[in-house]
């Protein structure tokens, strides 16, 4: 079965390094990162994913950016604003928004 | 009408991880219920109990206000931002994580465990300026009253957080009827019974139970004898 892959946008590096490990503790997902708007509208035009998690550091206007041409793109694919910065609401918001896209 | 909701303290999720025992009222790590993510901006509150010498080392956070009350014990208590601190019973502890912070906490006492409860809102805005703050509560405290211990504004006697929410905390000795206005129209609250029981319009509660109620102005709460009760006003949109 096809692996859950989850683009996750965040200015700061540590915390990043953090949720990427976390989702990819779980053998059924795959996450990549990406540290600033550009790197997430590039990698995400170029790569399949069914969820983008954008965490912090984003201006408004970059987050609301990064929804728009998500949507725009690949209208299905939810973006889930990430809350809490590590393990306690993340496994919560990626099974949130994939049943909400089931 | 009134809306309710009961969150009985035997059906709250347990994790055990031997220096920690937690119980989660709302869905928390690896315990994902999609029946109890929240109550409007409340998301987190969890009953830690962390053994001697035991405690959270150094992990990160970002966009949540934190807040922890000790019930029991002390905690130490250090982060990113060079706060050094113990908060203990009769003390509130707030972070906003903001753009992001690192912390570690541990119990202060290597032989008795510490209780407390670890309570996470969501924030009115994303990526604010991390910040520290810690208050004592136990002086302005009366018997068989509620003091408000958090709220947003920094000019109140407690802690102040980034959402419009307000906490009160109160201790009762002898059994005590309180009407409570709510502060802010479309805003719920969330009572979590520390110690005891106590009874919010009709509903009985008993020791570490949850009841929130919205879509009303004003509740009645009959404190029992010897119940510590937490009450949590939280915008139910945010």
């Amino acid at each position: 079965m096809k692996n859950t892959e989850i683009l996750v946008v965040c200015t700061h590096k540590e915390i990043l390094k953090t949720i990427v490990r976390l989702i990819n503790s779980n053998p059924a997902m795959n996450a990549t990162a990406a540290v600033s708007h550009e790197e997430a509208l590039m990698l995400f035009s170029s790569g399949s994913f069914d969820l983008v998690l954008i965490g912090a550091g984003l201006t408004k206007e970059e987050e609301k950016d990064l929804i728009d041409k998500v949507e725009s793109f690949r209208a299905k694919v939810p973006v889930v604003s990430h809350y809490g910065g590590g393990s306690g609401l993340l496994f919560t918001e990626i099974y949130q928004a994939l049943s909400k896209q089931m | 009408m009134a809306k309710s909701i009961l969150h009985t303290a035997s059906s709250r999720d347990h994790s055990d991880h031997g220096w920690l025992k937690s119980f989660h009222t709302f869905s928390f790590g690896a315990n994902y219920n999609p029946e109890r993510i929240q109550f409007g901006a409340l998301r987190v509150l969890n009953d830690d109990w962390v053994s001697g010498g035991g405690g959270f080392g150094e992990h990160p956070h970002d966009n949540m206000e934190i807040i922890s009350i000790p019930l029991e014990g002390s905690l130490q208590h250090e982060d990113s931002m060079n706060n050094v601190a113990i908060i203990e019973s009769g003390e509130i502890q707030v972070m906003s994580a903001g753009t992001g912070i690192y912390h570690k906490e541990f119990n202060k006492n290597s032989n008795d465990s510490v209780q407390f409860l670890q309570i996470w809102l969501f924030p009115n805005q994303r990526n604010v300026e991390p910040r520290y703050q810690q208050k004592r509560y136990k002086e302005f405290l009366k018997p068989n009253q509620f003091a408000q211990i958090l709220s947003p504004n920094r000019d109140d006697e407690g802690v102040w957080i980034y959402q419009d929410a307000y906490f009160y905390i109160g201790k009762f000795d002898t059994s005590t009827k309180t009407e409570f206005t709510f502060k802010n129209k479309g805003n719920g609250l969330y009572v979590f019974v520390i110690k005891g029981n106590t009874t919010v319009n009709e509903q009985t509660l008993n020791e570490r139970d949850g009841y929130g109620i919205w879509e009303t102005e004003r509740i009645f709460i009959e404190a029992g004898k010897g119940s510590q009760i937490l009450l949590m006003e939280v915008p139910m949109e945010y």
